[in-house]
């Protein structure tokens, strides 16, 4: 592997953790817009208000950065970063497309990126704490009690797919896939993709952000770009989630001509996943902190060891 | 393993032994920090860096185990009874135990014990770092073929752990004289 290639690679994992979250914003504001019967934001730029995410950068850059004062200020200044970077990382074991289109391939790629995922939601764990405040702390304890429930089934579920193909690498998956595969780990898809819903706090397992009971949980404190930085971890959040759900349970790459529009396939079903993401924001109501429990612990826990008999079982019968 | 001669260091070795460093430094401010989620946190700073010595070590399967367990799980169990306690933000005065001495005497006899145990054991073998060791397929195959027995031997003594852990919080709330569940109304 030369200079050029690592470049051209690290080049464009960059510029897909730069554009991707910022389409998914875009499309939320629109998609959320229409869903509700109102149209969103449309002036900014001209044509139906696409620059209203640059716009809100540039606002977001100019607002005073504030830190409380009896905050811990280093680690309220670290916090963000800790947010934001693991889904950078994450974005580079990711295949795009057949034949090494991946930034790189990784030999244990599903636990690289499960554990990637889970140093992520420290950011927003050490956020509660150092901003010095009663609700932002309540929103890092449900955090921390929400990440503990739904780590198990989302390894138990992303377990299964690597005991169907019998690798743990994100590509190698990708080589064993079979059509069947998809009715096979129905299961398992959804329990991986409403778990990693709930890893990222989105509705309707935002009981952590809550606006309005502990107004905006772990972030009350942030302001200006370093709220910024939350934010785009969420939608950074969202592109991996989907795009994993998409690789692991939907076929990745797989598709009609997909020698030549492999990637394109990635993206197409990366892009319906986000939507169903934002779908559930505007369907479903906020579920209880102590709901957001009793559904991981009780339904999809016994879902995925259920499935993974039921992956075992086939294996075994077919291998 | 080969033999090879002592002091013939590769970049490697050299940064090896930077990030071991690294890990020593983080663990002692780990202890000796008055600010109980510091502790924490430099707690994050010295397993990240054992998950970077396994990679040095070509071992990339134990390196990513090791993040989503310890980083993923532990500290966030940890950090998430901190904060049920309320830690404070700045130094507690009563972070510190009367224990210190004999927390020190242990801690420098199990490290003498296990660095002692390890030098014994591999004097100057090598491993050679071209080829990788620690890929999931070869350390699958170990794990369940050659050492499934201890291995199913921890986790009956893990689930012995979590079944004593439960009995004896159980037995301590009967004692205090309220009902396991619903208490307190």
């Amino acid at each position: 592997m030369d200079w050029l290639d690592v470049a051209v690679r690290v080049l464009a994992v960059l510029v897909a953790f730069l554009v991707l979250p910022l389409l998914v914003g875009q499309l939320e504001h629109k998609a959320m817009a229409h869903m509700q019967g109102r149209v969103g934001p449309m002036h900014a730029g001209g044509f139906h208000g696409w620059a209203q995410l640059v716009a809100d950068g540039v606002k977001f850059a100019q607002k005073e950065d504030t830190i409380p004062d009896g905050a811990d200020r280093l680690i309220f200044r670290l916090a963000p970063g800790v947010a934001l970077v693991p889904y950078l990382v994450v974005l580079i074991a990711i295949p795009l497309g057949p034949d090494g289109m991946v930034g790189q391939a990784v030999d244990a790629g599903i636990f690289f990126v499960l554990a990637a995922l889970g140093v992520g939601v420290l950011g927003s764990l050490i956020a509660g704490w150092a901003s010095a405040n009663k609700y932002a702390l309540l929103g890092g304890l449900r955090t921390a009690a929400q990440l503990m429930a739904y780590e198990l089934p989302l390894l138990l579920a992303a377990a299964s797919v690597a005991m169907a193909a019998g690798t743990l690498s994100l590509p190698g998956i990708l080589d064993a896939f079979e059509w069947w595969w998809v009715p096979w780990q129905l299961v398992g898809a959804f329990v991986f993709f409403t778990a990693g819903l709930a890893e990222l706090q989105r509705p309707p397992f935002d009981a952590p952000i809550a606006p309005e009971e502990i107004i905006f949980g772990a972030y009350t404190e942030y302001s200006g770009l370093r709220f910024a930085l939350f934010l785009l971890a969420e939608y950074a959040g969202i592109v991996v989630v989907s795009a994993l759900t998409a690789v692991l349970f939907l076929g990745g790459w797989h598709g009609p001509w997909s020698d030549q529009l492999g990637w394109l396939w990635t993206l197409l079903k990366t892009g319906v996943l986000c939507f169903v993401v934002i779908w559930a924001r505007v369907a479903w109501p906020r579920l209880r902190a102590d709901q957001i429990q009793k559904f991981a612990w009780t339904v999809l826990v016994p879902l995925a060891l259920a499935q993974i008999a039921f992956t075992g079982v086939i294996k075994v019968v077919t291998g | 393993m080969t033999e090879r001669e002592l002091l013939s260091t590769s970049g490697q070795e050299i940064v090896f032994v930077l990030v071991g460093l690294m890990v020593l430094g983080a663990a002692v401010l780990c202890v000796t920090t008055r600010q109980l989620v510091h502790a924490a946190l430099w707690l994050v700073v010295a397993l990240g860096g054992l998950a970077v010595e396994y990679l040095l070590l070509t071992a990339e399967f134990v390196a990513w185990v090791q993040v989503l367990i310890y980083l993923g799980s532990v500290v966030v169990l940890l950090l998430f009874g901190l904060m049920l306690t309320r830690a404070p933000i700045g130094p507690s005065p009563d972070a510190d135990s009367g224990n210190r001495p004999v927390a020190l005497a242990v801690a420098l006899a199990s490290a003498a014990c296990l660095v002692t145990l390890v030098v014994d054991a591999f004097r100057t073998t090598w491993i050679d770092l071209d080829e990788p060791h620690g890929r999931s397929d070869a350390l699958g195959d170990s794990l369940f073929r050659t050492w499934v027995l201890p291995f199913e031997a921890l986790s009956v003594l893990l689930l012995a752990a979590l079944v004593g852990a439960i009995a004896l919080s159980r037995a301590r709330r009967a004692r205090a004289g309220t009902p396991a569940d619903g208490g307190g109304r």
